[in-house]
């Protein structure tokens, strides 16, 4: 239990820096070389619920581990864990954040669109503090190969980022800016 | 598409202008219905509407209709509507 909940915490701490990749991606409106804007948007949508998948089988796996003590207080409010409580607090803020994106994610058409993004936004919060959780409370969280891992997809997530905020982000960024110029006395 | 198929729409793409962005996954479930114009936003494809009609509201065939309904599920921003005649 205590291995398999180590492998699915770094198997959902991937799947979820992909999501937000594709999330990124998916907002964009572009599509990825030959994969089409639905395909990306869909990927975007099943990686999520993939990493959500992981993400309960590794906190399935602790709870029922006799030697990470995690109680069941502890998948809801963050801080008050016997083993490195800081740390796995972390997890369990990440936890929360990501159950109420996917939550509103499933009920997008019920709740309505600025719910649904008011909401959505989170993610931003909700990666870094699942990456500080894989570092900080893992196991092997600072051995060479999460490290490695680690760094990959914080670069490549910082990246996605500050190309979100770039001006030209969006696939008709270019037109719908020139139409303005076009526009102006 | 004929003056008496698009009498016998199956349903009607409704697209609301406020909300649409221009993002395109519509015109990639329905490629036959929409096309984009040159800032990414759905038009009818040439020949879909009559002159003058409402081009927020694009006749589909019975054979679009699942495309168009993944189309509603899957706009990211909520910008459409399938209306049945």
């Amino acid at each position: 239990m205590w291995a398999f909940g180590r492998a699915s915490g770094f198997a959902s701490m991937l799947l979820l820096s992909a999501s937000v990749l594709l999330g990124i991606l998916t907002r964009s409106g572009r599509p990825l070389v030959q994969l089409p804007r639905v395909s990306v948007s869909l990927l975007h949508r099943n990686v999520s619920l993939m990493a959500v998948v992981f993400l309960i089988f590794h906190v399935g796996a602790l709870l029922l581990d006799s030697y990470a003590q995690l109680h069941v207080t502890d998948v809801f409010v963050p801080f008050l864990g016997s083993y490195r409580p800081f740390w796995q607090g972390l997890g369990t803020v990440a936890l929360d954040l990501l159950a109420a994106v996917v939550v509103t994610g499933l009920l997008r058409h019920r709740i309505g669109q600025r719910t649904f993004k008011l909401v959505h936004w989170l993610s931003y919060a909700m990666w870094p503090v699942a990456i500080a959780h894989s570092v900080g409370n893992g196991t092997d969280g600072t051995s060479a190969p999460v490290v490695a891992a680690v760094v990959v997809v914080s670069v490549a997530v910082v990246a996605a980022v500050a190309w979100r905020l770039s001006a030209g982000f969006l696939e008709t960024a270019r037109l719908r800016q020139l139409h303005g110029q076009w526009r102006r006395p | 598409m004929s003056a008496d198929s698009r009498r016998e729409a199956a349903a009607r793409l409704h697209i609301d202008w406020t909300r649409c962005d221009g993002r395109g996954l519509c015109a990639e479930l329905l490629p036959e219905a929409l096309s984009r114009d040159d800032w990414g936003f759905p038009l009818a494809a040439p020949g879909r509407l009559a002159v003058d009609a409402d081009k927020s509201n694009v006749p589909l065939k019975h054979s679009e209709l699942g495309a168009a309904a993944d189309a509603v599920k899957l706009c990211p921003v909520l910008a459409l509507r399938l209306a049945r005649p």
